[in-house]
């Protein structure tokens, strides 16, 4: 039997970007919040041996634990989910501050045409245009409405920028709250090329620190130092913005936040009208709690949020044969596969210096900025060099038609290691019906949990989008000096083998329609009052961006929702 | 409450990692440290340390009691080290996976987690997998390289008559073809997934950092201007011309009691 807690204004599951947001939000009006992580707790001494490429980044150190639970996954309905049992296409995030410890700090508030894809498309092609079983649709929010909670998280941030930025992207009211990265030769002979083909390149915006800050809350942090142990590594000088060293420092010090790390959630509870609380594991006792609340939030990214909906049987599942219900709906990832590499014969650069965000990119080919008439695919995506800081192990450079290893291989990637850039393109991914998230009939988790199981593939318009955006990077490569360039410009099955991108989305979908989205634009529920659900599972599409600049202002503007909540109850659209 | 901050300094560690970490912090005054410590030199890497065996010191002395064995018996060490260094051989740019200490990287890391696939998902049931879906195998990685190793001797000493580690180069070049391409005939046994797993293990025994018995003395580092283990590269970033540093690793940066 489960002990039962007193019961908490607010109880958040996940203490990641999101849970540390909402509870810092909350904690600073006044509210007691409960915090719910079932990963460690974790601090910036944890990182002063972190430049280790093997337990970090081939071993995946911080991520969650997969022996205890991960995710199914085919390509059709027609093919048996397997688990992916090792790491491969994502990375999940676990422990204090979840994902947000070992992201990069790439920032793109997502474009004005996102918000409203379904009618600009439909404005300026007609419905036409829009592929067949492409369930894209306005996200019940514009760019305008969400903007002032973009800044909020770039001022907690400190988040690094151009001050005069493209006409072609959202456009800021607040300029950014730090100067732009650093450059280096590499990234200005993209610009140049760039610029020469008549583009618009910027510095990609940043949450490694520029310089000395103090944010709104008085949290002071140090520089980037340029390390180039970024991605899949915590920052050992607390310079990368992540809510260990931001959010979740003011929430403790409020005195209203009891955070319980260790904790996994199981279930909600709820009579189908309301939920009432949720129900969790201690993990090192496997002792059951129930920790009864006003206000559930669900934080836990998207595959716990979908699980957590479907395993305690709130909301409406989706089903894709008649395309009805909502809960696991237009399941999304990132379309990458589109990118050429530039070889240097007579010179190299510092490619093992850089920065997580450290880069500049193009959006003349991303959302609706340029005709898609007489093209098979919608959206388009941001096109980049990054320079994040390559490391041997998993960077191994050659030129097409090199044998894979021996002594060609070696010499190979020896003399490459420092004379390649590649330009890259972070595609759009589009809903479709037959891509979603459901519980899997047959694989279970460490608890005898039904495991969530994805279905998702690529698809012509995909294959269509690579193509194309290959073509263009090809011809920003080509200006860019080299003495050769490589283009890959195709991709065939979605394979859950290979790492691309961490950028998973969908399944709690945001929207206008009851009947097709799980939340309003509160990430409030339609069919429980009492939940917020917010992350990454919010949105309908994914851009040809990060999302996490998206995912922080939804968070921004989910606190604001439980806060009017509390105070007034019932709907808040 | 200056201390529940913890991004800030509160003890000896963070002041010691300012110190060694070598770095400029700006003008931040991070809780009360400030100077001094904040911008002291990178701990030089002490020659004795890293040097060669046999080139200076009685050979007591450079003896690494770190490379012996965890996991393989000798004739699989054997195995394994001969076809590494086929994989990654010596030639004019530097060392191949033998002097790296490979095999002994590669031993060391199968009786750890990864060896033991403590984090990966293990329940039944097991599934024939589509290729998009990955490693689908009951095999524990520990389980599959001793099974790899032995079918390596098996066909080499059914097609040449002696084992992997005595056959020629090109002969051990073609044995492990056999195994990438699956085309070693050798029933029930996944050569592929063997030889992807043996591959990736010899690239990380060349470049991981030297504490897990590989990459020895940095030299997999050095053969590729890789700097290891520095805490900054702030003054470096903008540079136009390549810039080359001593690598540094993870024990230049602990600090012995
Ligand atoms: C290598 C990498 C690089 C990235 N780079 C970028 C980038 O440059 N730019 C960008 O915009 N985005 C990037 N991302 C994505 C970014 O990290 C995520 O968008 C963001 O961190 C998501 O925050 P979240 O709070 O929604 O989820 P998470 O950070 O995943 O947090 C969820 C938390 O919930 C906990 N949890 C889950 N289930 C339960 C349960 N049942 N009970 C209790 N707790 C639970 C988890 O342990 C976790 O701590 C990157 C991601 C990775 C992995
Ligand atoms: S690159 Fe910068 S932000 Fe990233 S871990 Fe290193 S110092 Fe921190």
């Amino acid at each position: 039997m489960a002990t039962k807690l007193p019961k908490v204004p607010v109880v958040i599951v996940g203490m990641g970007w999101v849970g540390g947001i909402i509870a810092a939000e909350l904690t600073k009006a006044g509210i007691s919040v409960v915090g719910l992580e079932r990963g460690k707790s974790r601090d910036t001494q944890d990182y002063y041996h972190v430049h280790d490429e093997l337990r970090y980044a081939a071993r995946y150190d911080l991520m969650q634990d997969l022996s205890k639970e991960t995710v199914s996954f085919r390509n059709t309905m027609k093919m048996r989910a397997l688990p992916m049992r090792t790491y491969g296409s994502f990375l999940l995030g676990e422990g204090l501050g979840g994902a947000g410890v070992h992201w990069n700090g790439q920032y793109y508030r997502f474009l004005p045409y996102d918000f409203e894809i379904h009618s600009k498309t439909v404005e300026r092609y007609g419905k036409s245009i829009i592929p067949e079983n492409v369930t894209i649709r306005d996200w019940g929010i514009t760019y305008e409405q969400l903007e002032p909670y973009f800044v909020k998280y770039e001022q907690m941030a400190g988040i690094s920028g151009e001050k005069e930025l493209p006409s072609n992207i959202g456009q800021m009211s607040t300029p950014f709250a730090t100067a732009a990265m650093k450059k280096s030769p590499a990234m200005k002979l993209f610009e140049e090329a760039s610029k020469k083909l008549g583009y618009s390149p910027y510095v990609i915006p940043s949450a490694n620190l520029t310089e000395p800050y103090k944010n709104p809350d008085g949290i002071e942090r140090a520089p980037c130092q340029y390390c180039g142990y970024c991605e899949r590594f915590g920052c050992e000088y607390g310079a990368k913005a992540d809510p260990v060293v931001t959010v979740l420092p003011v929430a403790k010090q409020s005195g209203k936040l009891d955070l319980r790390t260790h904790a996994n959630v199981t279930r909600i509870i709820h009579d189908g009208k309301k939920a009432t609380g949720v129900t969790y594991v201690h993990t090192p006792s496997g002792e059951e709690f129930t920790q009864p609340a006003d206000v559930v939030i669900m934080a836990g990214y998207l595959f716990t949020n979908v699980r957590l909906l479907l395993l305690s049987k709130l909301g409406k599942p989706y089903d894709p044969q008649t395309d009805t219900g909502s809960v696991g709906r237009n399941y999304a990832y990132q379309i990458n596969g589109a990118s050429t590499s530039a070889f240097y014969e007579d010179r190299e650069f510092n490619l093992a210096m850089g920065a997580g965000a450290l880069g500049s990119s193009i959006d003349d080919f991303n959302g609706d900025n340029f005709d898609h008439n007489g093209l098979k695919f919608l959206h388009g995506a941001n096109i980049r060099f990054t320079q994040t800081g390559l490391r041997p192990i998993q960077y191994q450079p050659v030129p097409a038609g090199t044998p894979k290893w021996g002594a060609e291989f070696k010499k190979a990637t020896i003399h490459n290691a420092n004379r390649v850039l590649s330009v890259t393109g972070q595609g759009a991914s589009m809903p479709n019906r037959y891509h979603y998230l459901d519980l899997d009939p047959e694989y279970k988790d460490a608890f005898g949990q039904p495991l969530i199981r994805m279905t998702f593939d690529f698809e012509d318009y995909d294959r269509e989008l690579v193509k194309f955006i290959a073509g263009k990077t090809k011809g920003i490569a080509d200006e860019m000096k080299a003495t050769k360039t490589e283009v890959h410009d195709s991709i065939k099955q979605y394979n859950i083998v290979p790492y691309q991108s961490t950028h998973n989305t969908g399944g709690t979908i945001m929207g206008s329609d009851p009947k097709t989205s799980v939340v309003n634009n509160y990430l409030q529920m339609w069919d429980a009052d009492n939940v917020f659900i917010c992350g990454a599972s919010n949105f309908p599409h994914n851009s040809g961006y990060n999302p996490t600049a998206t995912v922080g202002a939804l968070a921004y503007r989910t606190a604001e929702g439980v806060q009017k909540f509390l105070e007034k109850g019932g709907s808040l659209v | 409450m200056a201390n529940d901050k913890p991004n800030q300094p509160q003890d000896e560690s963070r002041r010691r990692f300012l110190k060694y970490s070598g770095t400029a912090l700006g003008g931040v005054v991070l809780g009360g440290v400030i100077g001094g410590l904040v911008g002291a030199n990178v701990k030089q890497t002490d020659k004795d340390e890293t040097a060669e065996p046999g080139k200076s010191g009685t050979a007591a002395e450079n003896k690494d009691y770190n490379q012996a064995l965890m996991f393989f018996s000798q004739d699989q060490f054997t195995t394994a080290e001969a076809a590494a260094e086929r994989i990654f051989p010596a030639d004019d740019s530097g060392p191949g996976a033998k002097e790296l200490g490979v095999a002994f990287f590669m031993d060391h890391q199968m009786v750890s987690q990864y060896g033991y696939n403590a984090r990966d998902y293990m329940l039944p049931p097991y599934y024939k997998a589509e290729e998009t879906q990955g490693y689908q195998l009951i095999f524990k990685r520990n389980e599959l390289i001793l099974l790899g190793l032995e079918a390596m001797n098996q066909y080499s000493n059914t097609k040449y008559q002696k084992p992997f580690a005595e056959i020629a180069p090109e002969e051990q070049d073609a044995v492990l073809t056999a195994f990438e391409k699956n085309e070693t005939g050798i029933k029930d046994f996944p050569a592929t997934n063997f030889f992807a797993m043996f591959l990736n293990l010899t690239m990380e025994g060349a470049y991981a950092d030297p504490l897990y018995g590989g990459n020895r003395n940095m030299a997999g580092w050095k053969m590729r201007n890789f700097p290891g283990n520095q805490m900054s590269y702030t003054d470096y970033i903008e540079k136009e011309e390549f810039v080359k540093l001593e690598p540094l690793s993870l024990h230049d940066h602990l600090e012995l009691g």
